[in-house]
């Protein structure tokens, strides 16, 4: 690994571990899935540095793509609930 | 409080674990004996450029049938599941707040191009990086895509599961000719390998993973359908 993609794995791990470290701790529920689709999209782009196209593919369209849009669809399936009553 | 030191005691473990397998790790030099023939045999053997489709399609093209079985059944068991909860078009409740300028004249064009990518990803899955899955999940958030622009907006069910229902055909019948024309079940080398690296080469594999691709897209979309008409009890 040369001193580019190495730094640049680096960066992703270390934006992955502050994205779960804000998951986790945001009060707020929107900021959450929010950043815990960029630990997927992170995530991808440690896999395409790990020369795995195909896994990271998967990761993003997935992991960072569907899953975000489910926890949003559910959010606001919950909120519609609360307003009603 | 204990329960916290309970969480910090179990992290410190996990911790040690992964301190002591990192320090024992030498990466190796060689690969094994079954990497190293696929590795080398997969170009020769099936003509496929890219390795882990020739794998994933024929090598172990059973496990991959089951992993197409297993996200079938979790589609038909969501839909199942959200059928209850269908509302009828004449007893939907107000129309939701309508989507942005930007939103629908950006989804109007970029949903078809979403929905071109996906499928150069399934068709050349035995080319490029991707395939069936990829391809199937890039089709269906086209879908997504569209859902969120009008979330009113009805997609057709028959179709939806009419290509399902085919693609799933067609892929088990695929794999049966493997077996009366060339190795065994799902062995894709019953049509010609071709030029390698055209679009038309590797015998079935484009054949197999584009049928894999339409599933797996109409699958994922069927789950967001469901999700996305359910309506609850009031």
């Amino acid at each position: 690994m040369s001193t580019l993609t190495l730094l640049m794995a680096v960066l992703a791990a270390v934006a992955m571990l502050g994205g779960a470290a804000v998951a986790v701790a945001s009060k707020s529920t929107p900021v959450a899935i929010l950043a815990a689709g960029l630990v997927s999209l992170m995530a991808s782009v440690l896999f395409v540095l790990l020369a795995a196209p195909d896994v990271a593919m998967t990761e993003a369209a997935i992991g960072s793509g569907l899953t975000t849009f489910l926890f949003f669809f559910v959010l606001g399936r919950v909120k519609e609930e609360q307003d009603d009553d | 409080m204990t329960n916290r030191l309970l969480t910090v005691a179990f992290l410190a473990g996990l911790a040690v674990i992964f301190i002591q397998l990192l320090s024992g790790y030498a990466p190796d030099t060689d690969l094994n004996l079954t990497a190293s023939y696929y590795a080398n045999q997969t170009a020769p053997d099936l003509g496929a450029q890219n390795i882990v489709t020739g794998i994933i399609v024929t090598y172990r093209g059973l496990d991959t049938l089951g992993e197409v079985t297993v996200l079938f059944l979790t589609a038909a068991i969501v839909a199942l599941v959200l059928v209850h909860g269908r509302a009828l078009e004449a007893e939907r409740g107000p129309k939701p707040f309508p989507a942005g300028e930007l939103l629908q004249t950006g989804s109007r064009l970029l949903a078809p191009m979403i929905l071109l990518l996906g499928i150069y990803v399934f068709v050349n899955g035995h080319l490029t990086p991707g395939g069936g899955f990829q391809g199937g999940a890039i089709v269906a958030s086209a879908v997504l895509l569209l859902l969120l622009t009008d979330p009113m907006r009805r997609f057709s069910h028959r179709l939806i599961s009419r290509i399902e229902s085919t693609a799933g055909l067609l892929f088990v019948a695929i794999g049966l000719l493997g077996l009366l024309f060339a190795g065994g079940f799902l062995d894709a080398r019953f049509l010609p390998q071709g030029w390698f690296g055209a679009l038309f080469s590797a015998g079935a594999i484009p054949l197999i993973y584009s049928l894999i691709g339409l599933k797996v897209g109409a699958e994922f979309s069927s789950m967001l359908l469901s999700l996305s008409e359910t309506e609850d009890e009031k």
